[in-house]
């Protein structure tokens, strides 16, 4: 259930995960915990697997070996109904929106609980309008089919799909790219909030420095198909890595790192 | 599991107060919102002033949200409903549904039901007129594109028009010859059993030449050729439209109607009478065998007897409609495709609409070209 106290046992634990297509080894024996009511930010070069990670974790691609424990389930040797009652407590958030293009942004928002809940007309389209209310929209954009809506709005349209069931884990892909800056700074004040009033536990896959400084209570970072670093943003500025030196020691990354040195002083 | 939401009613001091137990979630949320409706419609729960949410075990934003509904004053509620002992946690969450769904919803009128057939009526009307106009248009900026091509041959995409000539030609041809085929074949069979009855077995093949050369084989091969190529044309385009491929190209000061639809028209136009010609003699093929082993006609005189019956007018006629055919199926295939918005549900109502009216284009020619041929005696 949402806003269980934070508990020991990680939300999701993956062990020696290995991932290919073909020849080619994407992700080689990684192991990565994300805690129970942390935001987790996922960096990694581009090609470097951050998706594949997100898409094997939810199930949409196969392993070669390892395991996989999300919220306590292996979804390997769970069964159908186990995995159907896991998959009402995540919410995906798709690097495109991946939104249902012939229904209304509102009805995109009921598909979860119509499918999931039992629930009257009402409810359903109160709940809805609240969700959508709650990622800053306003009723009458409800309205509103996919192609109508800008880039901004189809991403805030499916994060409140993705929250539509009050899950107790959102997966998001790269929840800011394409976002203006000030947009991309709402989003993240946004999954902010709502990550302390539902008590969510994030998983996000991100490029924007910004906010893996501003969100991110740690941030885990893919190289070489294995996390090389994970830990808070000043962790991250220290570590000796050479593609970390690159990200975070670069032309942005410096910038930042002014800003938390002057901070820190 | 978890235990099902409850609320109870107790009078303290004078004032009734309602206390809430069990979890407030999701999965509860249809037993929760009976629950609520039933204190909202008690008049003796609703003097009620405070609800007490100690006893709550778990509670999310279904649960905040029926609690913001049972507590808005309303019809039936004069003042806010005092929230009392809800954990610290909660707070934010109550807070954040505290503002939604303010605004009452729009009250939607239901329309005169004359009126909306009416208005059906009239909106049908209308895009028939709509759908003419982009007909021609689309005819139109073919034309300018043609036009350009012959001014300046060199921007001409041969390598496009061949791979599409390849496409809707080539690789149609064995579906199209046995199709064709057969229904040469059923047409004979059908003479044979028909004719025999008053002993004009011979004109069968006067039947089947004349029709198949001047009215069938390029029918079928159009019709045949509007739901392979024509629905490709349209997913292809409205696809491209839909990830906004043609607005690209159109940046990129490409012409879409020269780049895109000019190869795939012009190829359409020399695919179809190739394919009428190959679909007409594989009917005849048809015919001929049908006659041999059902009839009882040796091939000889099958021969013999179609070479004094048709004559190259015959074949003519059936030809010159091809390219017109074609014509017709590629600009609404394009026009089609080019209507194509951002769903994929409009990308499958414009295929198929698509294909709906460049068969009933092609219908509405060959009847057009009939009444002509007639009238010049050919």
């Amino acid at each position: 259930m949402p806003m269980t106290a934070p508990s020991d046992k990680p939300a999701i634990s993956v062990r020696d995960l290995v991932v290919g297509f073909g020849d080619h080894i994407v992700l080689d024996r990684l192991s990565l915990d994300v805690r129970r009511g942390e935001i987790l930010g996922f960096v990694g070069g581009s090609g470097s697997g951050k998706s594949v990670l997100m898409r094997t974790i939810i199930g949409l691609l196969p392993k070669r070996q390892g395991t996989i424990e999300v919220l306590g389930v292996d979804l390997e040797r769970a069964s159908d109904d186990d995995r159907h009652a896991l998959e009402r407590r995540w919410g995906v958030l798709f690097q495109q929106g991946a939104l249902f293009s012939s229904l209304t942004a509102l009805q995109n928002v009921q598909v979860p609980m119509r499918e999931h809940l039992v629930l009257s007309e009402r409810l359903m389209r109160e709940v809805a309008l609240a969700k959508l209310e709650m990622v800053g929209l306003s009723p009458s954009d409800g309205e509103k089919l996919p192609a109508q809506l800008s880039g901004g709005m189809t991403k805030r349209v499916a994060l409140a799909r993705a929250l539509a069931l009050d899950p107790e884990l959102v997966f998001l892909d790269e929840p800011t790219s394409g976002l203006d800056p000030i947009s991309a700074g709402d989003f993240d004040a946004l999954i902010r909030t709502l990550q302390q009033t539902l008590g969510l536990t994030v998983f996000m896959v991100t490029h924007d420095l910004e906010s893996l400084d501003t969100v991110c209570d740690r941030i885990a970072a893919l190289a070489d198909g294995k996390v090389v670093a994970i830990g808070p943003m000043s962790e991250m500025m220290r570590s000796p890595h050479p593609w970390m030196q690159a990200y975070f020691q670069g032309k942005r990354g410096r910038k930042l790192s002014r800003g938390l040195s002057t901070m820190e002083t | 599991m978890t235990t099902p939401p409850n609320v109870s009613a107790a009078e303290r001091g004078g004032r009734t107060e309602l206390t809430a137990e069990g979890s407030w979630t999701a999965p509860h949320a249809a037993e929760l919102e009976r629950l609520v409706d039933s204190v909202s419609t008690d008049p003796a729960l609703m003097r009620a002033t405070a609800i007490n949410m100690r006893g709550i075990e778990a509670f999310d934003t279904y649960g905040a949200w029926l609690l913001e509904r049972l507590g808005r004053p309303g019809p039936t509620r004069k003042e806010q409903l005092q929230i009392l002992d809800l954990d610290e946690r909660y707070a934010g969450l109550l807070e954040e549904v505290h503002h939604v769904n303010r605004k009452p919803a729009e009250p939607r009128r239901a329309p005169n039901p004359i009126v909306r057939t009416l208005e059906t009526i009239g909106r049908t009307l209308e895009d028939v007129g709509r759908d003419f106009l982009q007909f021609v248009n689309m005819l139109g900026a073919l034309g300018n594109a043609l036009v350009g091509v012959l001014l300046r041959p060199r921007s001409f995409r041969l390598t496009s028009a061949v791979h599409h000539l390849d496409r809707v030609g080539w690789q149609a041809v064995p579906i199209i010859l046995l199709i064709t085929f057969l229904i040469g074949g059923i047409i004979a069979q059908q003479g044979f059993f028909h004719f025999r009855k008053f002993g004009a077995d011979d004109y069968v093949v006067d039947m089947v030449g004349i029709l198949v050369l001047r009215e069938l084989g390029v029918l079928i091969v159009a019709i045949m050729v509007a739901g392979r190529s024509g629905s490709s044309y349209t997913a292809e385009i409205g696809s491209m439209k839909m990830r906004e491929e043609i607005d690209a190209l159109r940046t990129m000061g490409l012409d879409p109607v020269s780049v895109l639809l000019l190869p795939r028209v012009i190829a359409l136009v020399i695919a179809l009478p190739l394919l009428a010609f190959l679909g007409s003699m594989a009917a005849l093929y048809g015919g001929g065998v049908v006659a041999w082993l059902y009839g009882g006609m040796s091939p000889d005189i099958y021969i013999a007897r179609l070479n004094e019956a048709i004559s190259v007018t015959h074949f003519k006629v059936g030809m010159i409609k091809a390219p017109f055919m074609a014509l017709a199926i590629g600009v609404v295939a394009c026009a089609e495709g080019l209507k194509v918005r951002g769903s994929a549900e409009s990308l499958g109502l414009h295929t198929t609409a698509s294909v709906v009216k460049s068969i009933f284009l092609v219908i509405v020619l060959d009847g057009l070209f009939a009444i002509f041929f007639a009238s010049i005696g050919m």
